[in-house]
């Protein structure tokens, strides 16, 4: 990445700009593999691209930046995504 | 293009400033997809400004300008007309404005540009409100909806972009909703292939805005189009095309559902029906809508 | 080397496109519209190879040129009065985003009523916006200076867009001789554009997005030490076309027969021009006066005009009017000499609404403040018919 010595409002990319954005989260997502259909719609659909796609098709969730927002859930068809009160006992 | 199939590159970073739900990520993230990283954005005042985070760094991870609240159009001229000279005519000139700086403030810069032919796609993304401010009323902004400036409720009906878009002849223009990836995608990548300006508008229900539980987003859409509160089309060279299950409700294959079947979901129409249900008032959006349809299969059909 | 006789505007336009800037986007306005058509002229020859933008507002052209600038060409554009107060928010845009834009202002009154004559407000009201300013006197220096500008505003240690004003038809569409370089020897003194910072699919920054006070304030900081840098490379480039091409118009401000002056005027633009002939009358007359011509307005010359106060008293002539407060360049002047309360400042308002302003006005405001009967400041051949 070129830095410019420019003085004046450039920013460069960086993951997590606003810091571990997983914090605001107040439920967090959880998967149950064995309900996954693989169908990848959580993925397309999640705001903050954070649904990884796993080699075998299955999805894990990147919970340092999750924002909570239940979307994956709301679209996943088989409901293999569930919301969870964050910091419940498992 | 089915949903597995998509791109896996993300030009969106993780852990940007966006509310949970966002719809203009979840747009941005779609539209990439199609766009990839050749590609240079110009955006103007609007959420998507605030999105890309605080200097020093930003969650975009392609090349952005900001520029003023109106002049999103007229920047991309000024970009495409720089690229071409320098031969990177291969690069997509994209501006992704809001409804506020498309409909409204930056409707002048926008026609311009469109009618001088700048060879860009001028993308908005219409949450039917200025939404980084605060939630105030837009040109785009339905018929009943609360906004802040709003507060009875809007008495106007919104602008029908897509009709003004219409008459600048332009090679494509197109109406979508982050509900419908595919859509967006196949949009997308059409316009990235044609030469000269293009239009296309993405329906981005916003939870803070239209104030519902913010895992509803993709829910909000589907059901705008559903109800006929939203159609998805494209029109390539004058020639207009419905698509999915709006082209099912043009050729009356199916009826659309009642918009009360939207709108009971947010919150912004909710003195619609609390304390006593506005009949009136709804039986005139459901005629307004009606005849928005009607008017699609006169002109369309 | 060549002699165009042409009004200022199609000078203007020559200048433009020898600079070869790769965008020009601009929309018309009594009395810019023959720049804009001068360079379109050249657009349908051949010899302007760049891109001609025909936007559909002044707010606009300077949103493309911003664009176009930010994507790592040169930009040009041209505008007067409304036009200039349109695109307002994006001359502080383009100065805070450090970006290297020519444009050139004819100073047209502003209105209402419809008024397309010369008075300076419409630039003065722009002073604050970070843009270095010049104002010229006659064709050949609207010429000199535009190439000039492109060189100044590209520097490293500059990268501030240059403004460069000159009086509604009085310079815009009047005709008058200057000398033209070869493209060649433009090119020797005017190297190709190198952007400082671009947009650039190989090295994804974003550009103007949130910023915080105190990384907002080294901006401003990083703005001053440019505009305080010009104040030695505006007369080291002037002195390097002088070189080159014979021909010098003063460094930050152009001064005529000031060495033994005891009264120094201070004025700008066609007034500025017309000084000269005014001071040669008074010479005669035997009064010890000479001319400081403002040719840059921003950065302000504070330097050189308390050194001249130390010699002698100022008389200052202003074509434009901050209400509530006075002339613009006599407040700026007054406030340079705030450590030097001897030096007497006499302030003249005159030919605002495009009022004409000849020799003749100018030696009788000269041997009113001579006279020691003026008042601080008034407004010439108007408060005595008042």
């Amino acid at each position: 990445m070129k830095k410019y010595d420019v003085v004046t409002t450039i920013s460069y990319p960086k993951k997590g700009a606003m810091g571990k954005t997983g914090n605001w989260r107040v439920f967090r997502p959880v998967v149950h593999k064995e309900k996954c259909v693989k169908c990848q719609r959580c993925w397309i659909y999640c705001p903050e691209g954070t649904i990884i796609q796993n080699k075998d098709g299955t999805v894990s969730i990147d919970y340092d930046y999750c924002k909570g927002c239940g979307v994956c859930a709301n679209v996943c068809k088989v409901k293999a995504i569930t919301m969870e009160r964050e910091g419940k006992e498992k | 293009m089915a949903i597995k199939d998509l791109p896996k590159t993300e030009c969106i970073l993780p852990g940007s400033a966006a509310c949970p739900g966002c719809p203009a990520t979840l747009g941005l993230r779609l539209v990439y997809k199609a766009l990839g990283k050749n590609s240079i954005m110009i955006v103007p005042a609007c959420c998507t400004a605030v999105i890309e985070s605080l200097y020093p760094n930003t969650s975009f991870d392609i090349p952005t300008m900001n520029i003023a609240f109106e002049a999103a159009a007229a920047g991309a001229s000024g970009v495409e007309a720089a690229l071409r000279i320098q031969g990177k005519t291969d690069t997509t000139v994209v501006a992704w404005a809001g409804d506020g700086g498309t409909y409204d403030i930056g409707i002048q810069a926008l026609s311009g540009a469109l009618e001088r032919q700048t060879n860009f796609i001028y993308i908005c993304y219409n949450n039917q409100i200025y939404s980084n401010t605060g939630i105030q009323r837009s040109g785009a902004t339905p018929k009943g909806a609360w906004t802040t400036t709003t507060v009875g409720g809007k008495n106007e009906f919104r602008k029908e972009m897509g009709e003004i878009i219409k008459a600048h002849h332009i090679p494509y223009a197109a109406q979508t909703c982050v509900s419908y990836p595919e859509d967006v995608y196949n949009k997308v990548k059409k316009a990235k292939e044609i030469k000269g300006p293009k239009y296309i508008e993405i329906l981005a229900p916003c939870p803070p805005g239209w104030r519902f539980g913010m895992e509803r987003t993709v829910e909000m859409g589907v059901l705008a189009v559903e109800t006929g509160a939203w159609a998805l089309f494209e029109c390539e060279n004058d020639e207009m095309r419905f698509n999915g299950k709006s082209k099912l409700i043009l050729e009356k294959k199916i009826e659309r559902k009642p918009i009360e079947e939207w709108i009971k979901y947010q919150g912004r129409f909710s003195h619609l029906f609390k304390p006593t249900k506005d009949t009136k008032t709804l039986k005139v959006i459901e005629e307004h809508t009606d005849q928005m349809w009607n008017r699609y299969r006169q002109c369309y059909l | 080397m060549n002699v165009m006789i042409d009004t200022g505007n199609y000078i203007a336009a020559k200048a433009a496109v020898m600079a070869k800037p790769d965008v020009v986007a601009a929309y018309p306005i009594t009395p810019q519209t023959t720049l804009v058509e001068g360079i379109a002229n050249y657009v349908a020859s051949g010899d302007f190879k760049g891109e001609y933008i025909c936007v559909e507002s002044e707010h606009s052209a300077m949103s493309a040129c911003i664009g176009a600038s930010s994507a790592g060409v040169r930009t040009f554009t041209g505008t007067s009065s409304h036009g200039l107060l349109l695109m307002h928010e994006m001359l502080h845009w383009a100065a805070l985003a450090r970006l290297p834009i020519v444009m050139c202002n004819i100073n047209r009154v502003i209105g209402p009523g419809w008024n397309i004559w010369a008075d300076e407000n419409d630039s003065l009201s722009q002073r604050d916006t970070g843009w270095i300013q010049f104002y010229c006197s006659s064709n050949q220096e609207i010429f000199d200076t535009i190439l000039q500008s492109f060189k100044l505003a590209e520097n490293k240690k500059v990268l501030l867009p240059v403004m460069i004003s000159y009086n509604a038809f009085i310079l815009s569409h009047t005709s008058m001789p200057a000398y033209i370089p070869s493209q060649k020897e433009i090119d020797d003194f005017l190297p190709t554009y190198d952007p400082q910072w671009k947009l650039d699919v190989t090295n994804p920054i974003t550009f103007g997005n949130i910023i915080g006070p105190e990384h907002y304030e080294k901006v401003r900081w990083d703005m001053q030490k440019a505009q305080d840098y010009t104040k030695k490379l505006i007369p080291e480039i002037a002195n390097e076309w002088k070189k080159k091409f014979g021909r010098h118009h003063g460094d930050l401000l152009e001064k005529y027969r000031c060495e033994d002056a005891e009264y120094i005027l201070l004025s700008m633009g066609a007034i500025g021009a017309e000084s000269k002939v005014s001071i040669d009358n008074l010479r005669k007359e035997n009064i010890k006066i000479g001319l400081a011509r403002v040719r840059t307005f921003r950065p302000f010359p504070n330097e050189d005009i308390r050194k001249l106060a130390q010699q002698a008293q100022l008389i200052v002539i202003d074509r434009n009017i901050s209400i509530g407060s006075g002339g613009i360049l006599f407040n700026e002047v007054t406030s340079s000499l705030y450590e030097q309360v001897d030096t007497k400042v006499t302030g003249f308002i005159a030919g605002l609404g495009g009022k004409d302003v000849n020799f003749k006005d100018i030696e009788n405001m000269c041997k009113k403040a001579i006279s020691g009967k003026a008042k601080n400041s008034q407004w010439y051949g108007f408060e005595e018919v008042m």
